[in-house]
């Protein structure tokens, strides 16, 4: 802490932005690839091709398997076919606490797939607020980052006072600048992104993270909370004696006559109870706002109960925030937009995190302290380790036998270990060509993923499959762009000599 | 440059930076809190508008307390002035019967 405003911003960004760096970096990471989720679990189960499948008969597939899965279930999931997604996804659990079962289902025979066991990109999409730890944790220690990093952007903006001018501005890189200016550009030229992803990333998981508000306004009842916003219709209380579900099919057909498209999802509260409710949720509307419409049934009887409401003004903005941060409104270039900012806001984090180690090397003969040396590791494991542990991810995919048994959780073990493999690879190579070596490696990992995905399922475009050009660009841009970036870092070494006339941006500012 | 530093190493100082981290999470957080729960007692909106409304503020408001907490000049007064915003909220929502719904829920 320093004194004056300005000073005392620079301390709280350069530390705040560092304790919070790596986990950061993962969330960037691992979030900007799920807005590709459904293209990434289609390459991942490349054995399953587009179809169309019928909604009703689908259901009463998923509620078949489920009745023999488990009976006395408290709760189901049924995610029903989409031509893009041709499976059906159940879940089921005893307690909201978990533990929470599911399985994908073929929708032609209503019998586990017999596409590969994989988590596809919803493991990404989960690890980008859960970490791949308890839920719980997860979503704690991502939240209280995501305040950190707000605080790192607010105190950011005040220390970098040519913000007004650089935001208009579009500077060839100036050498002596050197890691600095990569920070400042693609903090600052990304700017709105990283507000809005960040706000509304917070506002995502609100009911979590601040409860308060539903607590003391709606006194134990807070699932009328949700009805009075217009977000879910009202629901019935288990009876607590024992009945039977009607057929989901009639009910999904009548939510098809009522809607003229069918629902994407359908939930079953107490299904064995004598008065289950059944919801069809339905694909959000065309817009900004995530909001899911829903027709509430009587599962005893298929009668249905209602809808939910329209949302009110604040209601609706918390869903427009939600909408902007899952970006589903997005056609296919806005798609791309929110691709690169969400990769420009894990460049501003790794350059942040680097700038700081660079800062703070020791001049010359001082020897270099233990944390110094500890962030330089951590550095070098995150930024290098995650997209190394990430493209292992995709090669086991292709590499690990059919038939191997759990093989979904082989694969999330090989990103796991990659990563650590990575990581402590990094810690023990010198500080002159840790970077060189790492990101040329997950360079070579990148480009060797359609490679690998073409020879072992004789997929590709010259055998007339086109399905997977998009995913396989990628791979190729991602390997030339780190193979660029492995090639920089080989050249010489980036000194930190900063401009004075930078004024509190300068090194006063990196030291602070 | 150099005495700052040594001056940096002195335990009071590493003491009061621990301080301004406790008090920035505890009492940002609280004063969020607080502020979530009268807003949404309190606010002339409809009740689930007035809670949505309080919880979209709440994060702006504790990142506003977190920086004013690294920004005042001392610990000292960094300290008062959350608590003293703490007990006027906590005030405020004893006043709108916040406590007391909690507790009989």
């Amino acid at each position: 802490m320093r004194q004056g405003f300005r000073q005392s911003m620079a301390w709280l960004h350069a530390w705040s932005g560092l304790v919070v760096g790596w986990v950061l970096f993962c969330v960037f990471v691992t979030g900007t690839a799920s807005y590709y989720r459904t293209e990434i679990s289609q390459w991942m189960r490349p054995e399953l091709a587009e179809t169309a499948s019928d909604p009703a008969r689908s259901a009463d597939l998923a509620a078949a398997y489920l009745q023999r899965a488990m009976p006395d279930a408290t709760g189901w999931y049924i995610e029903l076919p989409k031509p893009e997604k041709p499976l059906i996804g159940v879940m089921w659990w005893k307690s909201l606490e978990g533990p929470f079962h599911q399985a994908l289902l073929d929708p032609a025979t209503g019998t586990p797939t017999k596409a590969r066991d994989t988590r596809g990109g919803d493991f990404l999409y989960r690890f980008h607020f859960e970490l791949g730890m308890p839920p719980l944790w997860g979503r704690w220690i991502v939240g209280t980052c995501a305040l950190v990093m707000l605080v790192a952007l607010v105190s950011g903006i005040v220390t970098h006072r040519r913000i007004f001018a650089d935001f208009f501005t579009f500077r060839r890189r100036r050498s002596q600048r050197g890691w600095l200016d990569a920070h400042n550009v693609f903090g600052v030229l990304a700017l709105p992104f990283h507000l809005m992803i960040t706000y509304t990333g917070l506002v995502t998981l609100a009911p979590m993270y601040m409860p308060w508000g539903v607590v003391s306004a709606y006194k134990g009842d807070e699932m009328r909370f949700y009805v009075d916003s217009g977000l879910m219709p009202e629901l019935r209380a288990p009876s607590g004696k024992p009945g039977t579900l009607a057929p989901l099919s009639g009910m999904v057909a009548q939510g098809i006559a009522a809607r003229g498209e069918a629902p994407e999802g359908v939930s079953v509260f107490n299904p064995a109870d004598a008065t289950p409710s059944v919801l069809a949720v339905f694909e959000e509307p065309h817009g900004l706002a995530h909001e899911h419409p829903q027709i509430a049934f009587d599962g005893a009887t298929g009668a249905m109960l209602g809808s939910n409401g329209a949302t009110r003004a604040a209601a609706k903005t918390s869903t427009v925030m939600l909408g902007l941060h899952e970006g589903h409104f997005a056609g296919a270039a806005l798609r791309v937009l929110f691709f690169l900012c969400g990769v420009m806001g894990a460049a501003t984090v790794a350059t942040g995190l680097v700038l700081w180690a660079v800062a703070r090397a020791p001049q010359g003969a001082e020897a270099e302290g233990f944390g110094l040396r500890l962030v330089r590791t951590l550095n070098v494991g995150t930024i290098v380790g995650l997209p190394a542990g990430i493209a292992a991810y995709f090669l086991a995919n292709r590499l690990l036998p059919l038939d191997l048994a759990a093989r979904a959780d082989w694969e999330v073990g090989t990103f796991f270990g990659a990563w650590a493999l990575v990581a402590v690879a990094g810690a023990l190579r010198p500080a002159e060509s840790v970077w060189r070596e790492g990101l040329g490696l997950v360079g070579g990992l990148f480009l060797a993923v359609p490679v690998v995905g073409a020879l072992t399922t004789g997929l590709h475009p010259l055998a007339g499959e086109t399905r997977f050009l998009g995913f396989d660009a990628a791979m190729i841009a991602l390997g030339i762009l780190l193979g660029l970036a492995a090639r920089k870092a080989g050249q010489a070494r980036l000194r930190p000599a900063l401009r004075a006339d930078a004024g509190i941006t300068g090194g006063e500012a990196l030291r602070a | 440059m150099a005495p700052q530093k040594v001056a940096r190493r002195r335990p009071a100082y590493r003491l009061a930076v621990v301080g301004r981290i406790v008090l920035a999470v505890a009492g940002g957080y609280a004063v969020a809190a607080l502020l979530t729960a009268l807003l949404s007692l309190t606010l002339p909106l409809v009740r689930s508008e007035a809670v949505a409304t309080a919880t979209l503020l709440s994060f702006a408001v504790m990142v506003a307390v977190v920086i004013y907490v690294f920004a005042a000049p001392t610990l000292g007064r960094a300290a008062l002035t959350v608590a003293g915003l703490a007990a006027v909220l906590g005030g405020g929502l004893w006043l709108a019967g916040g406590f007391a719904a909690v507790g009989a829920a």
